[in-house]
């Protein structure tokens, strides 16, 4: 079902914890539809110097939010938020149609955190929207 | 490495002694028992014998035996049958809210073609209310469908009860028994059964057969339609080899069902209680002894249930969840939702269902892996972390 990659980052996920005082923290997802992403962002001088996530999800999930971590680390701002669900998912050499919105989670949760980021240190930052309530607005399930 | 097997649910493997008997029917007596020759009216006999064995163990006469091609054709024939050959007398249908989606999803089909369905709630042991089944009836109603025991949580339904109450209705009854069969004994006259499903690979018969019990005097109209085969009930060529299993898997289950059942039970309960007393925050989803003997469903807070799945498949550990993630939708389980659990703790949960193979020393090295997993997901996750912000622990 998974790809190695995936299979790679859940079992070994990189980054997972929590950084103490940081200086963005993102959450997104809900209980409700078995996922919630969290990351954490350390910047100093418009570099991710530290990030970490913590998810509670499934296998996607968890690899997602591993991959996204590892893709922004050592960025800049605009880097970082410039790495999108499409990048996550080619970095994890695909996932399963049913995954994708975990993807998008990863994404938000990113955003999300950076958003909190400006917010703290009264800044804007170029191109990035106020995170959504909850990401599975819109989303709509498959009919069969 | 090897893998210890605990989803029994979904399907069993079949047992080496029904495989030998099928054998001979894939190549050397492959004759249709339709046809005149003696070559192939031999393979008639042999529907015969097995019709009869399925009939046995629920205490049927073979003529009220017709096979299909499984648990979830029985389940459409009996609804769709019903709905179809008695929508004269009305249109009203009452099933349960935590059936098996054969059930469910041919009632909404029924739904939108101009039928009414009452859906009635379970307790939180998920037990339907036989007072709502009883306010339920109307003069309209032509079926109450009931499940003899879920396939998710294990629990038994009062099938007696429910029998009885549709029979002073004058209403027809019918249960989805396809893991009932087999693990517990089942009478369909004494419980006042109409129809029946039965699935064979869920009592170490092969995939593809399952039959339909059709009470005699029940009219039901032909599902499949094509030759005369099923007393013109069930057209196509019937599954010789197939069939041949089924009967001897069922007689054999019925057989060692008592010892079987009472040894799978004892570790069933060992499974329950040693899960609960050393992994914290979890909980039994189900009756807790009302229910199938092979049959343990556990609720995880904090963590997501298909993470569990493939962490414990790393280590060789086959179970199944409720989580939304293994359903292919974004929400979890309709059963464990029915019963009243909150969606998180829907999407944490494991069911284990044990078989043959299983023994204690597997348990014992499930629970060691189970609390080393759980552990290891709360430490990943930011419900656990508010959790323990939120209480200090």
């Amino acid at each position: 079902m998974y790809s190695e990659k995936v299979m790679d980052h859940f079992s070994n996920p990189r980054n997972m914890g929590e950084i103490e005082n940081a200086d963005g923290v993102g959450t997104v997802g809900n209980a409700k539809c078995g996922d919630i992403m969290r990351i954490y962002l350390k910047v100093e001088n418009d570099i991710v110097q530290d990030v970490k996530f913590k998810t509670f999800g499934c296998g996607a999930a968890v690899a997602t939010s591993s991959m996204a971590t590892e893709l922004v680390m050592g960025k800049t701002i605009q880097e970082a938020l410039h790495v999108t669900n499409a990048a996550v998912m080619e970095a994890l050499d695909g996932l399963p149609k049913a995954k994708v919105h975990c993807s998008l989670l990863a994404e938000e949760a990113l955003h999300a955190a950076l958003w909190d980021y400006a917010q703290k240190n009264d800044m804007i930052i170029e191109g990035l929207e106020p995170p959504k309530a909850d990401v599975h607005d819109g989303e709509e399930e498959e009919e069969f | 490495m090897a893998n210890i097997y605990f989803d029994y649910a979904a399907t069993t493997p079949t047992h080496p002694d029904v495989l030998a008997k099928m054998l001979p029917y894939f190549t050397e007596l492959y004759g249709n028992p339709s046809s005149i020759y003696k070559f192939a009216q031999g393979n008639k006999t042999v529907l015969d014998v097995a019709r009869e064995q399925v009939a046995t163990a629920i205490g049927a006469d073979e003529k009220e035996i017709l096979f299909t091609s499984g648990g979830t054709e029985a389940d459409n024939w009996a609804i769709l049958g019903v709905a179809e050959s008695y929508k004269n007398k009305g249109n009203h249908i009452i099933t349960s809210s935590i059936e098996h989606h054969a059930v469910l999803h041919t009632c909404e089909y029924l739904e939108k073609n101009g039928f009414e369905v009452t859906y009635l709630p379970v307790d939180s042991d998920g037990v339907v209310s036989i007072d709502a089944l009883k306010n339920a009836i109307k003069d309209n109603t032509i079926l109450i469908t009931i499940m003899y025991a879920n396939n998710e949580i294990g629990t038994i339904q009062p099938i007696k009860e429910i029998g009885i109450i549709a029979k002073e209705a004058g209403v027809l009854f019918h249960t989805d028994a396809v893991q009932a069969v087999g693990h517990v004994p089942i009478d369909v006259i004494d419980n006042h059964i109409d129809l029946l499903s039965i699935s064979a690979h869920k009592l170490y018969g092969p995939k593809g057969p399952g039959a339909l019990y059709i009470k005699k005097g029940v009219k039901l109209k032909a599902f499949i339609h094509g030759g005369g085969q099923e007393r013109k009930r069930r057209g196509g060529t019937e599954n010789v080899p197939g069939i041949v299993g089924f009967g001897a898997a069922i007689e054999r289950a019925t057989k060692f069902m008592e010892t079987e059942s009472a040894r799978q039970l004892i570790l069933r309960d060992y499974l329950i209680e040693q899960v609960l007393e050393k992994v914290p925050f979890a909980q039994l989803n189900g009756h807790p002894t009302n229910r199938l003997p092979n049959n343990a469903n556990i609720s995880f807070d904090f963590i997501e249930g298909e993470s569990m799945l493939i962490m414990l498949d790393m280590q060789g550990f086959c179970a199944s969840s409720g989580s939304a993630c293994t359903s292919g939708s974004l929400d979890p389980s309709h059963v464990l939702l029915a019963i009243g659990l909150k969606h998180e703790s829907a999407h944490g949960s494991l069911r284990l269902t044990l078989g043959e193979s299983n023994t204690k020393e597997q348990i014992d090295q499930f629970v060691e892996a189970l609390i080393k997993i759980v552990a290891r997901l709360r430490e990943m996750s930011p419900l656990y972390e508010d959790y323990k912000k939120n209480n200090e622990v």
